[in-house]
């Protein structure tokens, strides 16, 4: 009785809370409102079957229940209402399957004319690539890839030298255009989904796959990655600018093609150190920090980890708001120019990484340890080294007072949340595996003891 | 096939001697089906806890945050592959199958006794190695318990040395575990029914189990072989799920693999899976429905046909889980087409649930309420799988928290309904004593109304895109802060239904010394396990002298019969017979002159 009671309120509050749900569906900025059609035709069918069976059960239960005299009826079979259920069923999955099976013949044959790009997941980042002028990719493979060329582009292969490439975590697109993605993966399975295009499809080492839709809104989307790739999975984060074909263009335009990238010339150690002068005040002559100053430990630090911190303080994106010592930083950043911040970040990468000295005392380096090679040492190594692939900075043997700062910085989110900060925003998460100060010094202490 | 006659002879049983032979190293199927059945439970409750632990993280991040993104990842995995293979598998056909098909045939034992009590060991054996990995340098796997290769064996996923060794071990010995009791449970439906005891006469129990162990034992060899190629993979650097790819940076020293065979065989197994799960459950559920309706299971031929039709559709539906997987997208069409066709005899089993309610005379008694309630999550669950077979459905919902309470609903609330509801319908059976039915029927609705609470909003944030697997949702353009509100909800719930366990288990064991004595047959159960000379059955079930069958194993409310249910074992002579009639769609039964 109160459970046939209880099934009602069941199905009438299903009810009541599907059209009360904010959490529906967003603005859909693909034209894949056939997707959203056959959605629909399903919610009607399957909400029919949910509201109907499941009332009739519970009038079952309410008027069948065991009274005195009441006797049940025998009753083994009814081949006729059986049939005629199979029947009503049977055209209840056609109802929702046909339009489903149409719509997919969309998607898996993209139109000959759509656009081409190339979308490349790697742990726990993006890279992207547009054809040049001549409107072809060239070639592509996992042999070819190293620190220079991060996208694996055949260099051999003509087609590909007037590629442009992004290495980077934002993709831009045309608006009202055909898009194609050709996606790629370089370590392990990832997923190239954008809520808004209701599409996704996943990246597979070894093979092409891909997936296609027409934008129909501008605006700027997150790119998130819906296959599991291990333990940042859940902040292999990226975003889509969609955007009106001149403005796509102009940005087009300004981004490397790959035949630039690989003949950039190398930068200036010599004028690198001319311009260290200025630095060296705080961070010392040899980069080796000094904490009266505030000013960590550089030496040791990856060439290209140093220009993007440079950038990232001369543009606003570190050193804002409640990082009172980013903000010394600042203002030291902002005269530097391209060459400049190269010249220099190739500078101190150059510099002899001798260890910081300990501030930590009391710290328990074995959980340090635990920790470390439990949640940090998959993007910065075992031996803390860190490494370009997963755009990781050197860790081992650097200064630990700013290890600890920096990672609270991450954990108040003063660091790493800037929308510009296209990497950083990992570490605000990562960061939580330290549960308390305790063990943030623990990793500091361990860190800085490593060679 | 029906009558052996071996069956009826005098037969030298391996009587125990010993505490030990009679409680630990037992060959008799009862208690070996309650140590599988205790084994599952506990470790169940493992994986419970961890759930649980993955609940606060996401419902507090910033507060309740217990794990790390290390641990987040491991929770995940070890909780899948726990509930779905250590404890569902085992539970109903380690558990259910052991004790329920030698009874319900009318055998006294399993065919092998020797063969079944090593498969509980072989199953502790590979539970054991499992639990290891929790100790192991780097811990359990994180690789998501579907393993896809090839993060399983790389540097940047959680156990990725000794972690993901010890899953695949554990797999294949559980592999040999559930076939030594595979081959039982079939070979004793098939050879060791009583006289009488024709197919069609079998209890849906049976048939469920039956069917789902021939499921298992065609669908886990694509696993173990699976699980030996990626064993090969990781230690001896073999490619066969491996292409060339690059780890932290370096290319690794591997080419030509392919991750996607994996998940083909993977699916091959899995999919098969989840019916080897879903029909002992219903089988179990049909036979509860009638018992307590009074009333014989609606369409029983059909019943029966539709098992089959599930087992044997379940094998060409797999890659449905595939859709978006970057295989050859032109397999949608096939899978997304058998699929639905699945929904079919599904459908009818449902709609034949219902119908055995309607003229019943229903006894709201502890199993009906968990019946019932699975009646509802189950059309819920299996509604919601029409969105994600439907292939197009799957490109905005696959890998978000749609598909999470989707198989929750599906495969987890609703065969864990029934894993209570047979508990309490067979707990006077298996321990002559009754349950406490104040505490049963709080269980009931903490369990049944939590579960919705929890599973139910949960859709909706699939809805909005929120993905499945993240250890922290992190800031994004589409997700607002209410969706934080909705998951401290779900996770509320969560710990509510967590808790509520504590009662189940509870009222088992304290209703095993203090329950009240039962009696015989307690529901008027129409099926032979009810009919034994001793309750609980002693060993050798049924005494000097094996029974006969007479009826199928629905008759209750036959008209003319001197009380509402005709066990199986009562002869022609005794009590009228539909037998004959009773497939006649158009004689009405209630008005024949019988």
């Amino acid at each position: 009785m109160a459970l046939a009671v209880v099934i009602v309120i069941l199905v009438v509050g299903s009810i009541i809370f599907h059209f009360a749900s904010p959490w529906w569906f967003t603005d859909i900025a693909a034209d894949w409102g056939t997707v959203d059609f056959v959605i629909d035709v399903t919610f009607w069918v399957t909400g029919f079957v949910f509201i109907a069976v499941n009332l009739f059960l519970a009038y079952c239960v309410w008027k069948f229940r065991q009274a005195p005299g009441h006797k049940a009826v025998y009753e083994p079979e009814n081949s006729k209402l059986e049939v005629s259920l199979s029947v009503v069923t049977a055209v209840g999955v056609v109802l929702m399957l046909a339009p489903g099976l149409f719509v997919w013949a969309t998607f898996v044959s993209p139109p000959d004319d759509a656009y081409d790009v190339e979308i490349i997941g790697s742990q726990w980042q993006w890279q992207f690539r547009y054809p040049g002028a001549d409107g072809v990719l060239g070639t592509a493979d996992t042999q070819y890839i190293n620190e220079a060329n991060p996208w694996g582009v055949n260099p051999e292969d003509p087609n590909g030298q007037d590629d442009v490439v992004i290495d980077g975590n934002e993709m831009h697109l045309p608006v009202d255009t055909d898009v194609r993605g050709l996606l790629r993966s370089k370590d392990v399975l990832h997923n190239y989904t954008v809520p808004q295009f209701r599409v996704k499809m996943d990246m597979v080492p070894g093979l092409v796959s891909y997936l296609w839709f027409r934008t129909t809104a501008s605006g700027s989307y997150d790119i998130m990655c819906e296959e599991m790739c291990g333990i940042a999975h859940f902040m292999m984060r990226g975003n889509v600018v969609v955007e009106p074909r001149a403005d796509f263009e102009a940005w087009l335009a300004q981004q490397p093609t790959f035949a630039e990238t690989q003949s950039v010339a190398a930068p200036s150690v010599a004028a690198g150190q001319q311009a260290y002068a200025a630095c060296a005040t705080c961070h010392g002559p040899n980069a080796e920090g000094n904490q009266a100053l505030n000013a960590p430990r550089l030496a040791g630090l990856q060439s290209w980890y140093l220009e993007r911190q440079l950038n990232y303080f001369k543009t606003g994106v570190r050193g804002g708001q409640n990082d009172s010592n980013g903000a010394m930083m600042a203002p030291m950043a902002m005269g530097l120019d391209d060459n400049a911040i190269r010249n220099l970040s190739a500078y101190i990468a150059s510099l002899p990484a001798r260890p910081a000295t300990g501030t930590i005392t009391d710290a328990d380096i074995d959980n340090g340890a635990r920790i470390y090679s439990r949640n940090c040492a998959a993007c910065h190594l075992d031996n803390g080294e860190g490494t370009w692939y997963t755009d990781a900075p050197h860790l081992a043997g650097m200064s630990d007072w700013y290890f600890v700062n920096q990672i609270n910085n991450f954990r108040q989110k003063i660091r790493g949340a800037h929308a510009n900060d296209l990497y950083g925003e990992q570490m605000v998460w990562m960061a939580t595996a330290m549960a308390d100060q305790d063990e943030v010094e623990d990793v500091a202490a361990y860190l800085n003891s490593l060679r | 096939m029906a009558y052996v006659p071996l069956a009826d002879q005098e037969q030298e049983l391996h009587h125990p001697h010993s505490w030990v032979t009679k409680y630990v190293f037992s060959q008799d199927h009862k208690v070996i089906a309650i140590q599988y059945g205790s084994t599952a439970v506990a470790v169940g409750v493992v994986a419970l806890v961890l759930s649980l632990l993955m609940r606060l993280q996401l419902g507090f991040p910033e507060t309740f945050s217990l794990i790390d993104p290390s641990s987040y990842y491991q929770a995940v995995t070890m909780h899948g592959m726990i509930m779905v293979v250590y404890l569902l598998t085992a539970l109903f056909l380690g558990g259910f199958g052991n004790y329920l098909i030698p009874l319900m045939v009318g055998a006294r034992d399993m065919v092998f006794p020797f063969l079944n009590m090593l498969s509980y060991w072989v199953y502790l054996v590979s539970v054991i190695i499992l639990m290891a990995s929790f100790f192991a340098p780097g811990g359990p796997t994180g690789a998501g318990w579907t393993l896809y290769p090839p993060q399983t064996s790389m540097a940047g996923t959680p156990g990725h040395d000794w972690g993901i060794i010890l899953m695949l071990a554990s797999l294949a010995v559980f592999i040999v575990a559930f076939t030594m009791g595979g081959l039982n449970y079939v070979t004793t439906v098939l050879q060791a029914r009583c006289r009488g005891l024709t197919m069609m006469r079998l209890p849906l129990s049976v048939w469920g189990i039956f069917t789902a162990t021939v499921l298992g034992l065609f669908a886990f060899p694509a696993l173990f072989v699976a699980a030996i190629m990626m064993a090969f993979d990781t230690l001896l650097h073999t490619s066969f799920f491996m292409p060339a790819i690059i780890e932290a940076g370096q290319p690794l020293d591997t080419a030509g693999g392919s991750p996607i065979l994996f998940q083909h065989l993977f699916w091959f197994f899995g999919h098969p899976e989840v019916y080897i799960v879903a029909l002992p459950v219903f089988g179990l559920v049909s036979d509860i429905i009638s018992t307590h309706a009074r009333k014989n299971i609606f369409g029983y031929r059909m019943m029966v046909w539709a098992i089959i039709a599930i087992g044997g559709l379940s094998f060409i539906v797999w890659a449905h889980h595939m859709y978006v997987s970057g295989m050859n997208p032109y397999f949608g069409f096939f899978f997304a087409t058998t699929t639905l066709i699945i929904a079919v005899p599904t459908a009818l089993k449902v709609y034949n649930w219902v119908l055995t309610l309607w003229e019943g005379d229903i006894r709201m008694n502890v199993p009906m309420f968990f019946a019932i309630g699975f009646i509802f999550t189950f059309i819920h669950g299996g509604l919601t799988g029409l969105f994600l077979g439907n292939v197009v459905i799957d490109l905005p919902l696959s890998d978000t928290y749609f598909v999470i309470a989707h198989f929750h609903m599906v495969m987890g609330v609703s065969p864990v309904l029934v894993f209570f509801a047979a508990v309490y319908h067979w707990f006077p059976l298996m321990s002559g004593k009754m349950y406490n039915e104040t505490i049963a029927k709080w269980h009931f609705w903490l369990t049944f109304l939590g579960a919705y609470a929890i599973y139910l909003p949960m859709h909706y944030l699939g809805f909005l895109g929120v993905p499945r697997r993240y250890y922290a949702l992190g800031s994004t353009d589409f997700i607002p802060e209410s969706a934080q509100a909705l998951n401290a909800n779900i996770t509320i719930a969560a710990l509510i239904v967590g808790a509520a366990q504590l009662l189940f288990l509870f009222n088992i064991i304290w209703s095993l010394k203090n329950g009240k004595k039962a009696e015989h047959n307690p529901w008027g159960s129409a099926s032979l396990e009810w009919q034994t000379p001793d309750v609980p059955p002693v060993h050798g079930n049924w005494g000097p002298k094996l029974p006969s069958v007479y009826r199928w194993a629905y008759d209750y409310s036959v008209p003319g019969a001197h009380q509402d249910f005709i066990p199986q074992s009562t002869p022609e002579a005794d009590e009228p017979t539909v037998d004959e009639q009773h497939f006649d769609p158009d004689h009405d039964q209630s008005k024949a002159d019988i």
